[in-house]
């Protein structure tokens, strides 16, 4: 997030796109509401009928995948009616003309057709954004797992930017991270192009501080393969040995029939985790991790907040803390340094990686510290692009409507789109909770009742789904949540994994799969 | 912020104006209970246990919905005062079950902690008494209405901040009661997304949460800090431990983050750390790959066998044969030591996590 949580509750306008918060970041959720309780004027855009909808002023009810066609038909409007803030736009950002007329196209009848949302409300949703005073946009993964999710991204921040809505509280482009500490695991170099803290890979100077630090004479400077392409490597014997740390891939990864193919054909996989899930029942060696409370550490939040966890108890059985296993490895390869504590792991990573410069643990322990956090006397940054941007100025980017990879057609005929529960998580923690699973103990695929009616399927049925990638069976939910022609899942059961359906269709930039569209055809199943 | 000056029991206090007579005190030092009121809801009133003397004002005002004034005068302490809180806390134990044996509330109690205070027993009323069946039907936790003094915060944070008031008072006068629509129950009614703000707000036993169950007395519990282990917020939370069991989690009030409200999975989705199924010895694979065949093997012969196979397939086929899933569920510090081993010691950038999933 560019800003913070806090932060929410002062702004004027609210734009959620691809996010159900109230279900996703519940306790986001509670501040929008806070937010519109204040008066704070809503526009939600979400193909389904979330619970913010009800707390909307406007709902923009898009098709899955057109999320593009719609940013720019209101940059379109926010250009054409003069909204835009012409100093902010001179002072801070570079390339306005050219976005300007690459979105002079996108009219909002033409964006209307494109979408399904009446051009009326394009044209109201744009001019409550622009007026302010204090706009936000929220995003969440309905935003980026589209192949155009990068675009539909820059898209966001060309609205923000053209408006001025970022760089000051109430503002900002905030995606809502979905795992406790997914941030952080970015922060620290989990990505195959950077090391701690986003410095590249490819910059020489950066690979020798951390070789030096590290007592290594170089390290790679090639950018590594993503997950989906790791995978794809090690189904093609490329790729021969894996390390998984508390993922889940068989369940996660789109394609799933690929992704067990690809596992099996490893020489040796190893998998750190505290469930013999899906993936480490593949492992040749399975090692018992701690879970949260059952270790000391740092997690970063989606608003960068740096934040300290500390150990309740002890892991069951011989069950070892991550940081303890992965020392021990560390040490058996050859690594200089020995760790005693976490916090001890924390004063390197605090030496190596700038933004995070500035933590010590005693520092986090009453609210935590937003980085950048450049020194010891730095308070934190709550919000981000105050005076300048990262790369000095806004970078605006033309980007282009581009529909999904796979579009309905006669033989499946319906909009696959999927997604996360209240009650349930990701695939495997919510599901060993008795309460969690006793409440919402079985998958459903949501279908429009008119659907539901032409296909003679009726509540509760179990029906079967099919792609071109696989089949899952599935109870079906007749519900005006979703419009006619879409079918929404959840992908936390491996009894009906979503992920056989989807499509490992990549964003060309971030290599994000598209969860969120694909075709299916729904099979009434013989009584 | 203009400033006004007024006297709390014969103590001269300067604060910004517009705060009412119960905050003023507070920061004074000076101790008025309270029921019914929370920084976070909206004032109430209803409990009238807040109640004080102020000079020139007729009855006793309620401070937490009186506002300071200049000059004003007030007596926290005053025997009317505590006469007319020895009578509100009478009134609420005429119609309370006095099970505080066994009540899971117990020591944590704010009914419990002013009768003591005040020296009142309980007895002093007898009269009709509710006979409630319990709300036990969801997974979460359980109603006892007979233990509901009607402070209406539950009611509040409900309304306020969860937005979906999923239930409020019904009936009238001794028959009022706190209810979901139409008097079934919540998850009958269907409205509720079981954040169980109401039970942490709740200042009595009639909320309760069913893992704290049986499981320790309050003043047992060890707490501990920590960060929720579910999505991205990073709500701050209190682990309730006793004899290394999580029994309890309660949102911590971190202002900057969740100001001390949860959700469902944050608040009653912890206990999958104390699932039988959690992995707790190193295995290694002895079946089919994919067969789920395991036998279990010390620290040394996994991490040996490890680091052999890691340093062989680097060795036989480069370090671009090898890759690395860092994990989001993990903490920085493990994240750090794994993309360092991938860097540093194997030497491969095939670094990745589910971020993008």
């Amino acid at each position: 997030m560019t800003n913070s949580i806090a932060d929410i509750a002062q702004a004027d306008c609210i734009f959620v796109i691809g996010s159900n918060t109230t279900e996703n970041h519940p306790v986001i959720g509670l501040k929008v509401k806070e937010a519109v309780r204040r008066g704070a004027k809503l526009i939600v855009a979400d193909p389904r009928h979330i619970e913010l909808v009800d707390w909307a002023y406007l709902w923009l009810r898009q098709r899955p995948g057109t999320d593009l066609a719609l940013l720019n038909g209101l940059l379109h409007v926010i250009v054409k009616e003069g909204l835009y803030d012409q100093k902010f736009i001179e002072e801070r950002t570079e390339g306005f003309e050219e976005v300007r007329e690459a979105v002079e196209e996108y009219t909002p009848e033409k964006v209307a057709e494109l979408t399904g949302v009446p051009a009326r409300d394009i044209v109201e949703a744009a001019r409550l954004y622009a007026r302010g005073p204090r706009s936000t946009i929220l995003y969440a993964m309905g935003i980026t797992q589209h192949i155009t999710g990068t675009a539909n991204v820059m898209a966001l921040a060309n609205l923000a930017m053209a408006c001025g809505h970022i760089g000051k509280e109430g503002s900002g482009v905030n995606p809502l991270r979905g795992q406790n500490n997914v941030q952080g695991a970015c922060d620290m170099g989990g990505l195959p192009n950077v090391l701690p803290g986003y410095q590249p890979v490819t910059d020489p100077e950066v690979r020798r501080k951390f070789a030096l630090a590290w007592g290594v004479e170089d390290l790679p400077g090639e950018p590594g393969l993503t997950v989906v392409e790791m995978m794809r490597a090690a189904e093609e014997g490329r790729l021969k040995g894996m390390y998984i740390l508390g993922e889940n891939p068989l369940l996660t990864d789109p394609d799933v029939s690929h992704v067990e193919k690809a596992l099996k054909n490893l020489e040796f996989l190893v998998v750190q985790d505290i469930f013999l899930t899906e993936t480490a029942r593949l492992a040749d060696v399975v090692l018992p991790g701690a879970a949260f409370a059952e270790k000391e550490g740092t997690v970063t939040n989606t608003e960068r907040r740096v934040q300290l966890m500390h150990k309740a108890i002890d892991p069951p059985g011989e069950a070892r803390a991550d940081w303890e296993i992965i020392g021990e490895l560390l040490k058996r390869l050859g690594s200089q340094g020995e760790y005693s504590s976490p916090e001890d792991v924390m004063r390197e990573i605090t030496r190596l990686t700038p933004s995070y410069a500035g933590i010590t643990y005693s520092r986090l322990e009453e609210k935590g510290l937003q980085w950048p956090v450049p020194s010891l006397d730095h308070p934190g940054t709550p919000v981000l692009h105050r005076e300048k941007f990262t790369r000095g100025k806004g970078r605006f980017h033309v980007v282009h409507f581009r529909p999904p990879a796979e579009e309905p057609d006669e033989e499946y005929p319906f909009l696959f789109t999927t997604g996360r529960l209240l009650y349930h998580y990701h695939a495997v923690i919510s599901r060993k909770s008795r309460g969690l699973e006793e409440i919402c103990p079985e998958p459903e695929a949501e279908i429009n009742p008119a659907d539901a009616l032409s296909l003679g399927i009726e509540d509760g049925e179990t029906v079967e789904l099919i792609s071109r990638r696989g089949r899952v069976k599935v109870k079906a939910r007749v519900t005006e949540r979703v419009s006619k022609g879409t079918i929404f899942m959840s992908f936390h059961f491996w009894e009906a994994a979503a992920n056989l359906l989807t499509i490992a269709a990549l964003d060309p930039v971030s290599k994000i799969p598209e969860y969120k569209a694909c075709a299916v055809k729904v099979k009434k199943l013989l009584a | 912020m203009a400033e006004v000056t007024l006297t709390i029991d014969g103590q001269r206090v300067t604060v910004p104006e517009g705060i009412t007579v119960l905050e003023a005190a507070r920061r004074a030092g000076i101790f008025i209970p309270t029921l019914c009121q929370d920084d976070r809801l909206s004032p109430w009133g209803g409990c009238r246990l807040c109640v004080v003397e102020i000079k020139g004002m007729r009855g006793l005002p309620a401070s937490c919905v009186t506002a300071v004034a200049e000059g004003m005068v007030v007596e926290t302490a005053s025997p009317a005062v505590i006469e007319a809180r020895k009578e509100i806390l009478s009134l609420l134990l005429a119609n309370h079950p006095q099970d505080c044996l066994t009540c899971s509330k117990s020591g944590d109690c704010r009914l419990q902690d002013y009768a003591y205070l005040y020296g009142v027993r309980g007895d002093e009323y007898q009269g009709e008494r509710h006979n409630y069946p319990l709300e036990e039907d969801n997974p979460f936790f359980i109603r006892d209405m007979n233990k509901c003094i009607l402070c209406g915060k539950c009611v509040r944070a409900c309304a306020e901040v969860q937005g979906r008031s999923a239930i409020d008072f019904a009936y009238r006068g001794f028959n009022t009661r706190v209810t979901p629509p139409l008097d079934v129950t919540l998850r009958e009614a269907g409205d509720c997304v079981f954040c169980g703000n109401c039970v942490q707000v709740c200042p009595v036993g009639a909320l309760t949460e069913k893992q704290r169950l049986w499981q320790g007395r309050e003043w047992e519990f060890k707490k501990v800090r920590s960060i929720c282990s579910y999505c991205g917020v990073g709500c701050n939370i209190t682990l309730y431990v006793k004899d290394g069991r999580v029994v309890k989690v309660t949102g911590y009030e971190n202002p900057e983050v969740n100001n001390g409200w949860l959700c469902v999975k944050g608040r009653f989705g912890f206990d999958y750390i104390h699932s039988s199924e959690r992995l707790t010895r190193p295995l290694i694979r002895t079946g089919e790959r994919g067969s789920g065949q395991f036998r279990e093997a010390s620290w040394e012969e996994a991490l040996d066998l490890v680091a052999e196979k890691l340093r062989e397939i680097k060795e036989k086929h480069g370090p671009e044969s090898l890759g690395v899933l860092c994990s989001a569920k993990c903490t920085n510090e493990e994240n750090y030591l794994l993309q360092k081993l991938a860097r540093g010691v194997l030497g491969t950038n095939n670094v990745d996590h589910c971020a993008r999933l």
